[in-house]
Parts: structure tokens; sequence; C-alpha cells
């Protein structure tokens, strides 16, 4: 089995989803004939044409609003947008459009299709290539919102996306597409949506975790393995829908909780997670939930590895929540 | 570079011989009933808002020949995205009168099951795209819809319609340009009627109104008299045509004039004058189909009146079905949000049955 980086298994998924399905469109800035600004749409307009993979003016807006056309009117389409801080000229066109299509119209007009976007810190890409804006989504009934964390996960979850007849925000890790490996099968296989994925087994405590932050748990766990605490990885690969029974289980066995993103902390994916956890896990529960996340400011370029909610502020935050 | 008025039918209903179609008496007679008849509908629907029967309502007063003219040069299998001040071209669609108030009341039967407001139509059975309040969002969902077709080798567009308020947006930029760049067949059918609630014109745009930006995007634009239906039907088919010929989008600008407030939540009195609104009184597409109609003595003042007559009855039998047709159940409340319904919904849905079980609903 061939080892790839995570560039190179989004490009395996786009090239099988574009020769399985003849309705796939893919589309974005300079996605086509250069093959995007990460490489990840390399050689799909060589072997698919320019009517089914073409570049498109600068104009996130009416890249959305197009794509929502497309699916509409029976395609299925892939934009890309470059990166996920300049989602935000869409945004009226996917959270009051393409989140609402098939509501607004009583289901007679589908709305389904898969936004590639990367997203994330670490690549001293300052505040405008630097953001993890899933909560945005996440507050949006319509979208769905998934994040891969290595190159397998990619592959899987982007393929079973593409598949799924609704709108979907597929935010790539891009501080590591080239630094995760793993071993991915050349052919078609895909990762179901809505199921979590238990990356380290333990029992005094439960990391969650994803994209890129889950090998920053990863590593946090580790050391506190060293340190005698045996920690519950947990990486959501899928953030709506969302694998609710796999977090309960893990939490009503350890008992403790700590919930990491890279995103702000006000108001982010973490704190939803918190107040479910503590619906379904109360009586089970021997310290509050704790949150290690990025701060309430803007992304800081010069501070970009203090802003970092890195391995030894989650094996920090570990160490709190036992102590408790 | 001027951008004339194409027009054929004069205030007089003379038809000029440089109209070149041939388009049948009962045809025509169509599009006067029609456009009559979405006239009756939005009065009625008006006076139901007031009654407090329909939250809101937007009528089409004086654009009726922008919307029928239009949809009658097109084919249903093309598609039709509207702003919403194009409730004609979805009766001439063929949507009766009984579904249109249906979607008014918003019941059961009202094919968006009573998610949006009124005036919000949509019919997939007859390619029309329901409305979406947020204005010009539309525009670059007919350029991907068109895109569509392009790419599958169909002889079809898409029609947008818009009006020059909305071409302020940035919507408008996006969809245009992307429709452009594409070549996508998709004719975005601007009514210029001069209003954009209470902001006129000299507020709006500082140009030659919105089809000189055809320029910019590299696209044909042309401008037309839009309460004379012929010359919209005319300028519709040429569209069409440029788009299948693969030269790409068209940019229609049909000049015409609001004659009624924008909505049932808008006093037009506190904007303009009874005289401004008067000067359109000769104008009036209904009025100029009906004078072209008697001077060809294919329609007369009996005629006319029987029609009112048993028109006027099919709307109101139309208002006594909707207004007792029931409201769609709750469960559809949680339906069509995702392809599937997942566990937070499926539990938010239970609660709500709950609820309203313990309340005694």
């Amino acid at each position: 089995m061939p080892v790839m980086n995570i560039i190179e298994a989004v490009n395996s998924a786009l090239h099988i989803a574009m020769d399985s399905d003849p309705t796939t469109v893919v589309f974005g800035e300079d996605v086509g004939y250069f093959g995007g600004v990460f490489r990840a749409t390399v050689g799909l307009q060589e072997k698919h044409g320019e009517a089914r993979v073409f570049d498109t003016p600068i104009c996130e807006q009416g890249i959305i609003g197009f794509a929502l056309g497309c699916a509409m009117n029976g395609l299925n389409p892939i934009p890309e947008i470059q990166f996920a801080d300049y989602m935000f000229p869409a945004y009226d066109q996917l959270v009051n459009e393409v989140a609402k299509s098939r509501y607004r119209t009583g289901g007679m007009y589908p709305c389904g299709m898969t936004i590639r976007t990367p997203y994330g810190g670490g690549i001293h890409g300052g505040h405008y290539h630097s953001q993890s804006p899933e909560a945005q989504y996440l507050h949006t009934p319509g979208i769905k919102v998934v994040v891969p964390s290595d190159p397998y996960e990619a592959k899987g979850l982007l393929l079973a996306s593409i598949r799924t007849p609704d709108p979907i925000i597929f935010f790539e890790p891009k501080r590591i597409y080239r630094a995760s490996k793993a071993e991915v099968p050349l052919e078609d296989y895909e990762i179901p949506l809505g199921v979590a994925k238990v990356a380290r087994e333990g029992s005094d405590l439960t990391l969650i975790g994803y994209g890129a932050q889950h090998h920053q748990n990863m590593e946090a766990a580790e050391q506190a393995a060293e340190e005698g605490i045996s920690v519950e990885v947990i990486d959501l690969r899928t953030l709506n829908p969302l694998d609710v029974d796999t977090l309960e289980e893990s939490v009503k066995k350890t008992g403790r909780c700590v919930v990491a993103h890279e995103a702000p902390r006000t108001m982010g994916f973490a704190a939803e997670l918190s107040s479910l956890i503590q619906e379904r896990c109360f009586l089970h529960l021997e310290a509050p939930i704790n949150r290690c996340t990025g701060f309430d400011t803007p992304f800081s370029n010069a501070h970009e590895k203090d802003y970092m909610p890195d391995a030894p502020r989650v094996l920090r935050a570990i160490r709190e929540t036992v102590k408790y | 570079m001027e951008f004339k008025t194409v027009s054929y039918l004069d205030l007089e209903g003379n038809l000029s011989k440089d109209f070149k179609h041939k388009i049948k008496k009962e045809e025509l007679i169509h599009w006067y009933k029609t456009m009559h008849r979405t006239r009756r509908i939005d009065e009625r629907c008006i006076t139901l808002q007031r009654q407090g029967v329909i939250n809101f309502v937007i009528g089409s007063r004086g654009e009726e020949g922008c919307a029928v003219a239009s949809a009658a040069a097109l084919t249903v299998d093309d598609w039709l995205f509207f702003q919403y001040r194009e409730q004609a071209a979805v009766l001439y669609r063929g949507m009766t009168t009984e579904d249109y108030m249906h979607h008014m009341l918003l019941n059961e039967k009202d094919p968006s099951k009573g998610r949006q407001m009124s005036n919000h139509y949509g019919d997939r059975s007859i390619n029309c795209v329901t409305v979406s309040s947020t204005l010009a969002t539309q525009i670059p969902n007919a350029a991907g819809a068109a895109y569509a077709m392009k790419i599958r080798g169909e002889e079809n567009v898409s029609l947008c319609y818009l009006a020059e308020g909305s071409a302020s947006e940035g919507d408008f930029h996006g969809g245009v340009h992307m429709a452009s760049v594409r070549y996508a067949p998709c004719i975005f059918f601007c009514r210029n009627n001069k209003y954009a609630i209470s902001t006129s014109t000299k507020d709006q745009y500082r140009g030659d109104g919105i089809v000189p930006r055809s320029i910019g995007y590299g696209i044909t634009g042309i401008r037309v008299d839009g309460n004379d239906v012929f010359a919209v039907y005319d300028v519709v088919k040429k569209a069409k045509d440029i788009c299948l010929k693969g030269e790409g989008p068209v940019l229609i600008e049909a000049m015409t004039y609001r004659v009624g407030a924008h909505s049932t939540a808008d006093d037009p009195s506190r904007y303009r004058s009874d005289d401004e609104v008067a000067e359109w009184d000769p104008k009036d597409p209904i009025r100029r189909l009906r004078l072209y109609l008697e001077k060809k003595k294919w329609w007369d003042e009996k005629q006319d009146q029987e029609y009112l007559e048993a028109m006027y009855q099919e709307v109101e039998d139309a208002i006594m079905v909707a207004r007792n047709t029931p409201k769609p159940s709750i469960d559809s409340m949680f339906e069509d949000v995702y392809h599937d319904i997942p566990w937070n919904l499926q539990e938010q849905k239970e609660f709500l049955e709950t609820v309203k079980e313990e309340e005694g609903h």
C-alpha cells in the first residue's frame, strides 16, 4: 500500500470521484490548469476536461452561488475555496441559500455539494490564512462539517462526503497537508460520516479533538502516559453529524473530559460538546469538562506559537482535570 | 454607447410592422387573461392581508407584462429563477389559481410546506425555482443551473429575474461574471421598475441604468419597454438564441414601473406623488394589449365582462378552498433540513410532540 500525504490522498479521492460519477464538477480559484495552490487538484483537468474542472474568477460568492445552481440542476459540485478565511464573501450564499435550499423549497431542489477548504494555523499565514471558522457553520442548520486528521481519513471521508446528498464543508488541515503521512489504499473506499474514531484507548480521561489538533492531542496523551495518566483520545472526524454516543460511552467510562481545538474559545465547538456531555454524563463526571482552545483574539502572526493549543498546553489541561 | 429601448406596441395598441414573430390569437388572449388574473389575485391577497388572513403580500401591478411575455418566449424546460414580483410567469406556466392560493395561505398543499413568507412561490414540475427573500442570490444560482444544461448539451436556458435594486448586490456581479466566463446560457432579466422599496433610481445607480454593465462583462445587453409584451417576447426569444449559439449570457433591462406599493408593509405615498404614478396609466401592459386585441377584433367588452366574472369567481373559490386547508404537519418542520433526519433533530421533534401533547394540541 502506498504512503501518501494529505494532499495526495485528497487528489486520489477527487480522481476516483470524477471517474465514478460523471455529474461531479470541480472548480475554484487556480484549481484547473495549475492544479490548485496546494496542488490538491493536479491532473484533474487534464484527465476530465475543462468543462468539468475549471478555474473561476476570484469571486467566492459567485463560486458558491454557481455551485448551488449546479447542484439544483443535477450536478455534484466540489468547489474549492482557497482558504477557509475566504469563505466569508460567500457566507450569505452558504448560510442563507446552500444550507436552506432543500428546506425552503419544500424538498423540491437538492443542494448536495462538497466545499473543500484548507483551515487552521501553524503556517505563518497571519490572520487571513490561519482561522478555524467551523463553529460558524455548525450553528447553521443544513450544513454538515467534516474535518479529517490524516491521509487515510482524508480520502475515505472525502469520498463519503462527495456521495452524501447534503452540503458539506470539508475543512482540510493545511498545517499537516504534507507532514502527515499514512498508508492509503489506491482503490475506492469510504469512511462513514457521523462515526468518531477512538484513536487511543484509556481509562482516566477522554480527550476530544479533530483535524490537525488531533496530532497535538495524541502527543499529549503519550506524554501523560509517561506520568501514569491513561488518556482515551477521540478523533471526531465529522463535527456534524456528531457521534455523540461514542463520546458519552467514553466519558461515562473515564469520568473526565478535555476538549481541544484551535478555534477561539468563546462559542467554539468545545462549548457545545461540553454542554452535550454534561447533559448525558453528569453523574459520571469527576471534574468539570475542560477546554483547551485558541484565544478569543484574532490570529496574530508574530504570536502564532503562543496562540496554538499545542501538546504541552493540552497536557497541562489533562493534568489540571485529573488533579481536580 | 447608447442602448435604445426596443418597443413595438404604441400606447394606442398599434403594433409596428418591425415585429416579425407570428403569435396566435389564442396565445395572445392567454397572455391577456393571465395578466388580468394575476392582477386580481394580487388585489385579493392584499385585501386578505389587511384582514389578517395572509401575513405579507408583494403585488406586481404594472409589471405583469414583463413576467408573462418573458415566460411565453421560453419553453417549460427552460428554468425560471425569480426575484419575487413575477407571479404572472408562474401562473402562465400553469400553476392554478387554487395552487397559488395554497401557497399564499402557507397551508399543507403549499409546495414549500409553509416554510417561507407568502409570495415565495416555486414548483419544480414547471421548472420554477422557489423564491428566496435574500435579494440577488438567485443570480449566481441561475448561472450554475444554466451551466449544468450547457455541459449536458441541452438546448435550454435559465432565465433569472432581478430588478435595478438587486443589481446593486455583490451577487449580481458574482452571478453575471461567472456566467459570462463560463458562457452559461443564462438570461438575466432586470425589471427596472424605478423603486427599491422607497429608494429611487437616482440613489440606486449613477450610470445609464443597468444594461450598460453588459459591456464590462463582454456579453450582449438589450434594453426593452417592459410594458410592451411584444417587445419583451421578442428580446427574450433573441436572448435565448444568443445563449444557445454558445455566445454566453444576455443581460436584458426591461423599463417598467412599480405601480403598487413594494409590499403590504410599505406606504408609497410617503415618498412619491400620485401624479407620478398616474403618468404610467396609459403605459399599463394589460391596457395596451387589450387595445391591440380589440383593434384586431379578437376581443370585446362583452367577452371581457364574461371573462372577468368567471375569473373573479375562480379566485374567490380558490381562496375558500385554500383557507379551509389545514396547516402543514408538525413533522414537516423537521424534514428537508438534511437528506436524512439526524439524531438531534429526531430528539427535538420528539420533544415538540411531547410538549404539544401536554398542552393538549
